[in-house]
């Protein structure tokens, strides 16, 4: 019986990739270790090698083939071997990757004129992951002060593939690989931006900046207030945050509400391709510290781009990425893209949500969601998070204080479950939130 | 002049791996060829820093100044020989809370250091920083860190950007022996190695931790060869003798503006006060902080080597009335000074507005 190759996930959050280039053809005997073929990712190019002893039976998937699922069979071994050694086929063999909710590009449907990018612009398709190298690489051009310097971010083109090509132009100069050494460099970079330059410090995830967090927050953020204004730290501090794809507790958590606590902070989340690229470009320019928080699961994701020379846009203002009449979703980073696929179920069902994307946490646009409130009367928040202390429970607090009168119901916040993200599919996806409980939460306020 | 160090602390300096040969040449010529007139400005600067140390110690006492303030008497030698072979406004200097000292030696108006201390509107940081947190950018003063280790990586980062803009500059990184124990100093001391930052990293050894002697938290207690590991060359320094201090830091100057990355001095001092304000010392005898006052003090050594040379005590006495009137004036300027406006307590949260 043959054994099928399936196309291998090279990543926790790979969903499907290229096969570049096979290095066997049909016929071909093979040994377990022999390299196989070439597959490309959006971050990689990685090596496929052969698990079992065989001959190449069909090539399923010819060479150059884009967009190959994870899974799909792209060729077979040994027609007739022994049976039972059956589907044990290729590395890590079809992972029950996460469901591929090809979400790209983010459909958002009524969205309202958008007044920080010019009527007639030329827009292109980027995935987030462009956009923001694309700002980072234009802040370098303009400014000789900006420098990134992060592990991997290098020589390696970024763990994430984020800093892709800046090495190349940029040289080691203003591209550092640096150890593995957290709180370290977190203060190497902080102490650059006190003597003057535009530091860019790069965190493989948020979940390792615990390490350094004493740096971002007793360095970074307090420096201006407790010189009296005198000593600036235009620093940016990036990475992805949040729950990525089967990576367990530790690595897995929402930065967001701790950060967004302190002043002196910004601290922004953006979730499309233009609001990653117009607000990197404006945290670099910034004269205060930044928290950028980037997610990974959307880092692969395409959405529209304007092209323009200079994207910038407003830290601080918050954007209505979908107008509606009945009820509000705030969120922000990846649980916009749900609350916009809540917003297209309810919609079905009679029910107009309006979906605002906060962008920045700090500080938070009050003005954009009391507004909204006025309207809807009701507001649900969707937050990839843990709920307690939460920015869903300040936004609550938002309401109450500042919106109580506009209130027909009880703000309800859609938030992960209160427990460390376990690793187990099922486990995991029953911690994390999703369109379904958004749309449950409308319900709620909505008394529907 | 006063030449022996507290001699705990007295061994051959890094020896491993060539690491040695800055410590060599400091002890082949451990005394700074000062004029008359630099040693009289030395002598000076550590009486300034000793009186402004002792008026801030009783404005605490009337409850003038708050919170946390510790202390730079008995360590006044160490600030000024470091200083005093340092490109003003071109070197970059950062320490920790003990940062009165540093302050005075590079120069830094006594009235706006006291009045900070006093949390007054003219102070420093306008009243918000405190002891503490005190900045000089136009001294390229960085500093005024509360927290244990922080300047260390701080410092890298001021390095750093010595060696981005290529401007020849160098930092001087102050920290204590018991902020020698945190982990980030490690990360830095290995990408300072690593990149050949342009860096001094300064142990100032007074012996104590807070209330824990040297012995009782350090495997190593020699601190200039914890950089070994990391290639760093190490300088074990008597820190009670200004012209040692000097001496000693020409030579890590020299190294370190020369390109060849970081040096790490241990300078040994001694503090006579408590950590803080707060504390009543009861981890040491009073034998000890005597001996140390009455054979080891940095003032009285130079003060001896001036008279050795024939200063007149009249010259001394004149530069001591000086000071003390220097002192008191900034003492009345904190006092006088008015407290910061309410509206003070939202202005520089962050430089912009979103």
């Amino acid at each position: 019986m043959a054994i099928e190759l399936k196309m291998p996930a090279l990543s926790p959050t790979m969903e499907e990739g290229k096969l570049a280039r096979w290095l066997v053809k049909e016929g071909d005997e093979v040994k377990s270790g022999d390299i196989l073929a070439e597959i490309e990712t959006d971050k990689a190019t990685m090596e496929f090698e052969a698990v079992d002893e065989g001959t190449i039976g069909k090539i399923v998937v010819p060479e150059g083939t884009e967009g190959v699922k994870v899974g799909t069979v792209i060729a077979t071994i040994g027609e007739g071997d022994v049976e039972g050694s059956a589907p044990a086929a290729a590395a890590p063999a079809a992972a029950p990757a996460p469901a591929p909710k090809a979400e790209a590009p983010a459909a958002a449907p009524k969205a309202p004129a958008k007044p920080e990018i010019p009527h007639g612009t030329n827009m292109k398709t980027s995935t987030v992951r462009e956009a923001l190298r694309d700002a980072m690489a234009e802040e370098m051009r303009r400014d000789p002060r900006v420098f990134v310097m992060g592990e991997e971010v290098a020589q390696y083109q970024g763990a994430y593939k984020v800093t892709q090509g800046l090495l190349e132009e940029f040289g080691p100069k203003r591209v550092i690989d640096t150890p593995i050494t957290e709180y370290g460099f977190a203060g190497i970079g902080t102490g650059a931006a006190m003597g003057g330059l535009r530091p860019i410090v790069e965190f493989m995830t948020f979940n390792f900046a615990m390490q350094a967090i004493d740096h971002i927050i007793n360095s970074a953020a307090k420096t201006n207030y407790m010189s009296g204004g005198q000593m600036r730290c235009p620093v940016v501090f990036r990475g992805p945050n949040g729950a990525a794809s089967r990576v367990g507790a530790q690595h897995s958590q929402n930065y967001g509400p701790w950060y967004a606590n302190v002043p002196g902070l910004i601290v922004i989340a953006p979730y499309d391709a233009s609001d990653a690229k117009g607000l990197l470009k404006a945290a670099i320019r910034s004269e205060d510290p930044v928290v950028f928080l980037e997610n990974e699961l959307i880092y692969g994701r395409s959405f529209e781009l304007p092209e323009l020379d200079d994207h910038v846009l407003p830290i601080g203002k918050a954007r209505v990425m979908r107008e509606g009449k009945d009820v509000t979703i705030v969120s922000y980073s990846i649980g916009v893209g749900l609350a916009l696929e809540a917003a297209e179920t309810l919609a079905a069902e009679g029910i107009d949500a309006e979906v605002i994307d906060l962008r920045t946490l700090r500080p938070l646009d009050k003005e954009t969601v009391l507004a909204s409130l006025k309207k809807t009367n009701r507001i649900v928040v969707a937050e990839e998070g843990w709920p307690t202390c939460s920015i869903a429970s300040e936004i609550a607090a938002i309401a109450m204080e500042d919106g109580f009168d506009d209130l027909d119901a009880p703000v309800v916040r859609v938030c992960n479950e209160d427990v460390p993200l376990p690793y187990a599919n099922n486990l995991e996806k029953a911690a994390l939130i999703d369109a379904s409980r958004i749309v449950a939460g409308v319900k709620k306020v909505t008394y529907r | 002049m006063a030449r022996t160090g507290k001699t705990q602390n007295a061994s051959p300096a890094a020896d491993a791996n060539g690491l040695d040969h800055l410590q060599q040449a400091y002890e082949a010529d451990r005394l700074y060829a000062a004029s008359d007139d630099e040693l009289l400005h030395f002598y000076e600067q550590m009486v300034l820093i000793r009186r402004f140390e002792e008026r801030a110690g009783q404005l605490y006492g009337l409850g003038l100044i708050g919170g946390f303030c510790h202390l730079y008497i008995g360590q006044e030698a160490v600030a000024v020989g470091i200083q005093s072979a340092l490109q003003e406004g071109h070197d970059s200097v950062i320490t920790g809370y003990r940062d009165h000292g540093h302050m005075l030696a590079y120069g830094i108006d006594p009235k706006v250091i006291m009045a900070e201390l006093t949390g007054r509107e003219a102070g420093i940081s306008r009243g918000k920083g405190g002891s503490m947190h005190m900045f000089s950018t136009s001294h390229k003063f960085y500093g005024g860190h509360g927290i244990v280790g922080a300047q260390v990586s701080l410092g890298a980062g001021l390095a750093f950007s010595h060696q981005y803009n290529e401007d020849g500059g160098l930092c001087v990184s102050y920290f204590g022996d018991g902020a020698a124990n945190q982990g980030q100093v490690y990360e830095s001391f290995n990408m300072a190695a690593l990149w050949k930052l342009p860096i001094i990293f300064v142990v100032e050894n007074n012996q104590y931790a807070m209330g824990t002697a040297v012995k009782r938290s350090s495997a190593e207690t020699h601190f200039h060869k914890r950089g070994a590991a990391f290639t760093i060359p190490g300088m074990n320094v008597n820190g009670n003798d200004v012209l040692e201090v000097r001496a000693a830091a020409n030579l890590a100057v020299e190294y370190v503006r020369a390109g060849n990355g970081p040096v790490l001095m241990e300078l040994n001092t001694y503090r006579y006060r408590g950590h803080s304000m707060s504390d009543p010392a009861k981890y040491r005898s009073r034998e000890e902080v005597q001996d140390m006052r009455d054979h080891h003090d940095p003032i009285e050594g130079a003060k001896a080597e001036l008279i050795k040379r024939g200063v007149s005590e009249d010259k001394l006495k004149e530069i001591d009335k000086k000071i003390r009137q220097i002192v008191s004036e900034s003492a009345d300027f904190a006092e006088s000074s008015p407290e910061p406006e309410l509206s003070e307590l939202y202005t520089d949260v962050l430089v912009e507005t979103y």
